[in-house]
């Protein structure tokens, strides 16, 4: 389809109104774009960190515990920790089985809807707050490579799903003791809040809501995926709060396995 | 009775500069009252569009201390201490003043293909509840073109006017896209000719709407995805070829043109 021809062209080059200036605004712009870029920056050092260290990753049976770092699960590396090890496990890599996963997580976040607006804000500064003047003498958008590839949102979509179900197993094994039976511990907490914040996270998602729904010409025609579109629209208008509390909190459940891990820290048992 | 200080760009397509004006400013007044009562005491000249004073004719917009704002809803109280800067909107060749030529936005509009039902069924159209809400958001708009103007796509780069519509006809697309009567498949149009793929979604558009239509959410994602369906999804391709059901295609489609 073509566009209606109209009958007056878009004229360029008109003067403008308003002084030569960055911007005219007088609150603090620039305060959201460093708050991102501070906590973004530490989320990569620290990750980057935590999947090139391949140890104590893993709290195994000789605590009493089934923790695994969302980091390195499903672990598919041939030198797991004794009891981590995925059973659909690859033979021959060596290195940390963190490496072989994170690209999905990453890739999820990377072209998230709500993180290209942060990081596009933030790091790229085009534009770095509304008003304000991109930094840029050129401008292609999402319109070519390797930008264009943020329209891959969707397949990283699915594969976050896959691990959502991977770390909510891996939750609900925490729950088992190895030679105690059955408890509630810290860890199991941890393990458990970061798997329902992950679901929130992904079900939240534009994608999810496009799919789910929002594809459809006709509400009345398709009532089962109206109800389903009803139901992830309000998740939705949160997606931002449960895109830092899941970044933020995977981290921190990174952290609280590194630690118990490596004994600095006892995983109390609740009950 | 307090005073304020007033810095008003003056001047049109040879150039301009500040001009301050110290008036009075009563209790509860907005923007557009202030300005009315420097072009009744100080600057009868001075150029500014208005019309309804309660935020839904979209004339009054300009940029009030830097962020595009409608005139007649920015209440005078509610900005910080010290004098105030109104400056035309950025995006948009000045005429004088605060005044701009929006044309740029007739000729998008102009290029929307219009709604395409099918034939009239016997008992006419009908179209359900859950279907009208969807788009009547979209009808909230005011085209005050705000969204317009803070878009840095066409603010800051003047060349992407000819290729970006620009969300205000995001939305207008967004909703003949989502209405159940319409027949017309615009994917390829949106994503080739008006430019979807310059958007990168830093929902400034959103911020500024007076109307607090979620632009970015419920209009231009929804039309990403529309043309990741139609572009970059071969899963979705494959059902389609599957289920043997295609959209009607740019030859089958007859354009309606735009009343």
């Amino acid at each position: 389809m073509s566009a209606v021809v109209s009958s007056t062209k878009v004229q360029l080059g008109g003067t403008r109104g308003g002084p030569e200036a960055t911007t005219l605004r007088q609150d603090r712009w620039w305060l959201q774009p460093v708050v991102t870029v501070s906590i973004l920056t530490a989320f990569v050092i620290y990750s980057t960190w935590a999947a090139f260290q391949n140890r104590y990753y893993y709290v195994g049976a000789a605590v009493h515990r089934d923790l695994i770092s969302p980091f390195y699960s499903p672990c598919l590396a041939s030198n797991c920790a004794p009891g981590s090890k995925a059973a659909f496990a690859l033979n021959g890599w060596t290195l940390s089985p963190a490496l072989l996963i994170l690209i999905f997580p990453l890739g999820f976040r990377l072209t998230c809807y709500y993180y290209r607006r942060s990081y596009y804000r933030a790091f790229w500064w085009s534009p770095p707050a509304c008003a304000v003047e991109d930094a840029h003498a050129s401008y292609s958008g999402e319109t070519r490579f390797p930008l264009i590839m943020q329209n891959l949102h969707r397949y990283f979509f699915y594969a976050g799903l896959i691990f959502n179900v991977l770390l909510t197993y891996d939750a609900l094994r925490a729950f088992r003791q190895p030679g105690l039976g059955f408890g509630v511990t810290v860890g199991t907490v941890v393990l458990l809040v970061n798997a329902t914040l992950l679901w929130l996270y992904s079900l939240s998602c534009h994608a999810c809501r496009h799919l789910c729904g929002g594809q459809v010409k006709s509400f009345k025609a398709h009532p089962l995926r109206y109800r389903f579109w009803k139901m992830v629209t309000p998740l939705n208008a949160k997606h931002m709060n449960f895109a830092w509390a899941s970044l933020v909190f995977v981290a921190l459940t990174d952290v609280y396995v590194r630690l118990v891990a490596s004994g600095a820290l006892t995983d109390y048992k609740l009950f | 009775m307090a005073e304020v200080t007033m810095r008003v760009w003056r001047g049109d397509a040879n150039g301009g500069d500040f001009e301050n004006y110290t008036v009075e400013q009563n209790e509860g007044e907005v923007v557009l009252d202030v300005i009315h009562r420097i072009q009744a005491t100080e600057a009868p000249d001075l150029a500014c569009r208005w019309n309804c004073k309660a935020g839904k004719c979209g004339s009054c917009s300009a940029e009030i201390n830097g962020k595009p704002r409608l005139m007649c809803m920015t209440r005078m109280d509610q900005l910080p201490e010290g004098p105030v800067t109104v400056t035309p909107m950025k995006t948009f060749p000045i005429i004088r003043d605060l005044v701009t030529d929006v044309s740029f936005n007739y000729v998008q509009a102009q290029k929307v293909p219009a709604l395409l039902p099918p034939p009239m069924p016997e008992g006419g159209y009908r179209m359900f509840q859950e279907d009208v809400e969807r788009g009547q958001e979209f009808r909230k708009c005011i085209e005050c073109f705000m969204c317009q103007d803070v878009c840095h796509v066409i603010r800051d780069h003047e060349e992407n006017k000819v290729h970006y519509a620009g969300p205000r006809f995001f939305i207008r697309y967004a909703e003949l896209e989502m209405h159940p009567l319409d027949t017309n498949d615009r994917r390829d149009l949106i994503r080739e000719e008006m430019g979807l793929g310059y958007c990168n979604i830093t929902k400034c558009c959103t911020e500024v709407c007076p109307e607090h239509i979620k632009i970015t959410d419920n209009a231009i994602i929804p039309l990403k995805e529309r043309v990741v369906d139609a572009h970059y999804d071969p899963v979705a391709w494959l059902g389609r070829k599957i289920r043997r059901k295609t959209k009607r295609s740019a030859d089958e489609a007859a354009v309606q043109p735009a009343p």
